[in-house]
């Protein structure tokens, strides 16, 4: 019997060892490289980054994109994902199509779609203009509006699997007692159905953050050159600048941004688990 | 139900209706634009037309930059597939310590960014003096695909009743012919699933691909998106719609292994 499960943990090796060698060992070098200078440990790459306050713009611009991307989600993702734990039958077939066939569709489509999408005399233009809101076309094409649109059409499916693989959990019985012992709906809506889906909330905002965070293609097709993020600057100082230095500091910035966002979002539900 | 109650219900399903459309949006652009004679996108297109799937038969590198997208996701695919369930049973059977972690470990790639991890083995590789750009593909595909892998055959194990084996053991299989007949059947529809959208996420990736393309080498969404600088016209609209059908074959084999709603499961 030990034999045998010797041999089970051993059939975990070629996988660990090649995700070791391939993947985590770069990453280290990644890492050590950015903090060695001619004269060994510097952080000179760092503080020459920081020190320009145009820098400060371009994580700004990134950190204020992956925020309203985040926001946009959780508005439209949070009642959808409601929907989609009530739904039966075709409404049911029909939300989790719209919802998994997008996200195995690959982000050049999707990034050239909004392209079309967006432009002065694209689908959602006239829309807006149908309304009768707006004297002339608004421009949305290589703006940040339009930016912010297509990627959280994107990453909108992170937001919606996570609350619902909570929401669908929920015991109605639980809001249906909370109104026979009188409280009102906004109420049990605060007090029961949004503590019940928050660990929910928490993975899928950490999931569109991170991934919002470190986009690269849709900016390039929907803003375009004049607008950088950590992630657009990373890549192009590999693949146009070819300033390596500039772009392995942004990159292992682009790299602390999403372990702390994954980390701190683990721990945080973590925590609310152990309180509940 | 209260009028409130009704309300909520209501706005909640009228979002639902916002969601999809807002959702299915750049998919049903695509295909009509790849499907009007317009060069300039109209929509709805002034009328219908094959001359954009015509001239993908002419379109200089699309069909070697398809073939080496498709080798290199079903090799590394099928890598990925042999690696991830061997270590996903080595997971679920064996005692080893920290099991948790390794789990985490094998589907990490997921969670950071593509970016950063392209960069880190195109510095890799080049101090190993790996100049090729199809192995180069090829081994950071499997990094990329392997957490679909272990995922997905790790939720289907953790649901598999391991006593079966011993019962099928009992009735006088060997033990190599119990994993076969009791524990491969089980495992085939997570496997081919967790398969097919490895080979997916393969076809589609942009930000590792991108360090490991040449003028020899490039990959379907590499060579796309040189298109989409160089002459943005209805043709990527086609080569798009392609892929979508791509994406729904997946979804459609995915459905009948395992369910819609399996393949939600976050």
């Amino acid at each position: 019997m030990t034999k045998r499960v010797d041999l089970f943990a051993l059939s975990a090796l070629p996988a660990v060892l090649y995700l070791l060698v391939i993947y985590a060992v770069p990453l280290l070098m990644l890492l050590t490289r950015s903090v060695t200078g001619a004269e060994g440990l510097t952080l000179a790459p760092y503080t020459a980054f920081l020190s320009d306050a145009f820098n400060w713009q371009i994580i700004a611009n990134t950190l204020r994109v992956a925020g309203l991307v985040t926001l946009t989600c959780l508005v439209i993702g949070y009642p959808v994902a409601f929907a989609l734990s009530w739904a039966r039958g075709l409404a049911q077939a029909v939300l989790l199509l719209s919802i998994i066939l997008p996200l195995s569709v690959g982000v050049v489509v999707k990034a050239f779609a909004w392209q079309i999408v967006l432009k002065r005399d694209g689908v959602v233009t006239a829309a807006l203009m149908a309304t009768g809101l707006f004297e002339e076309p608004p421009r949305l094409l290589f703006t940040e509006t339009g930016l912010v649109l297509g990627a959280a059409n994107v990453f909108l499916p992170f937001m919606i699997l996570p609350i619902y693989s909570v929401a669908k959990l929920v015991d109605p019985r639980l809001t249906e007692a909370g109104a026979t012992l009188g409280a009102t709906p906004w109420k049990r809506f605060a007090r029961i159905t949004w503590p019940l889906t928050l660990p929910g909330v928490i993975s899928g905002i950490a999931f569109t953050f991170s991934l919002s965070v470190s986009m690269y293609v849709i900016p390039s097709l929907l803003i375009g050159d004049r607008f950088q993020t950590l992630a657009t600057l990373t890549g192009r100082s590999f693949l146009l600048m070819r300033n390596e230095a500039l772009g392995s500091a942004t990159a292992v910035l682009l790299l602390a941004l999403a372990v702390a966002v994954v980390v701190g979002s683990t721990w945080f539900a973590r925590r609310l688990g152990r309180a509940a | 139900m209260t009028a409130t109650e009704r309300l909520v219900r209501g706005l909640v399903w009228a979002m639902a209706a916002i969601g999809v459309v807002f959702l299915m949006t750049p998919l049903v652009v695509t295909v009509a634009v790849s499907f009007g004679s317009s060069s300039v996108f109209t929509l709805p297109p002034p009328e219908w037309s094959l001359r954009w799937y015509e001239r993908l038969w002419t379109t200089r590198g699309l069909w070697s930059a398809l073939g080496t997208s498709v080798q290199v996701a079903a090799l590394s695919t099928a890598v990925s597939l042999v690696l991830g369930t061997l270590c996903a049973i080595a997971l679920v059977r064996s005692r080893i310590p920290g099991r948790e972690v390794i789990a985490t470990f094998l589907v990490s790639p997921l969670m950071l960014p593509g970016l950063v991890i392209g960069i880190a083995m195109l510095q890799a590789f080049r101090a190993l003096g790996l100049r090729d750009a199809f192995a180069s593909l090829i081994l950071a595909h499997v990094v990329l695909t392997l957490p679909y892998v272990v995922r997905t055959v790790l939720g289907a194990l953790s649901l598999f009743d391991f006593t079966l084996i011993d019962a099928a053991r009992t009735l006088g299989r060997s033990y190599g012919g119990a994993l076969l007949r009791v524990l491969a059947p089980a495992l085939l529809p997570a496997f081919l699933t967790s398969g097919v959208f490895a080979f997916l996420a393969s076809m589609d990736n942009y930000p590792v691909s991108i360090f490991f393309t040449d003028a020899w080498t490039k990959t379907l969404p590499i060579q796309m998106l040189q298109y989409v600088e160089e002459s943005p016209d209805p043709r990527i609209a086609a080569i798009s719609t392609g892929l979508i059908l791509l994406a729904v074959l997946a979804l459609v084999i995915g459905d009948r292994l395992v369910g819609l709603k399996r393949l939600a499961d976050f």
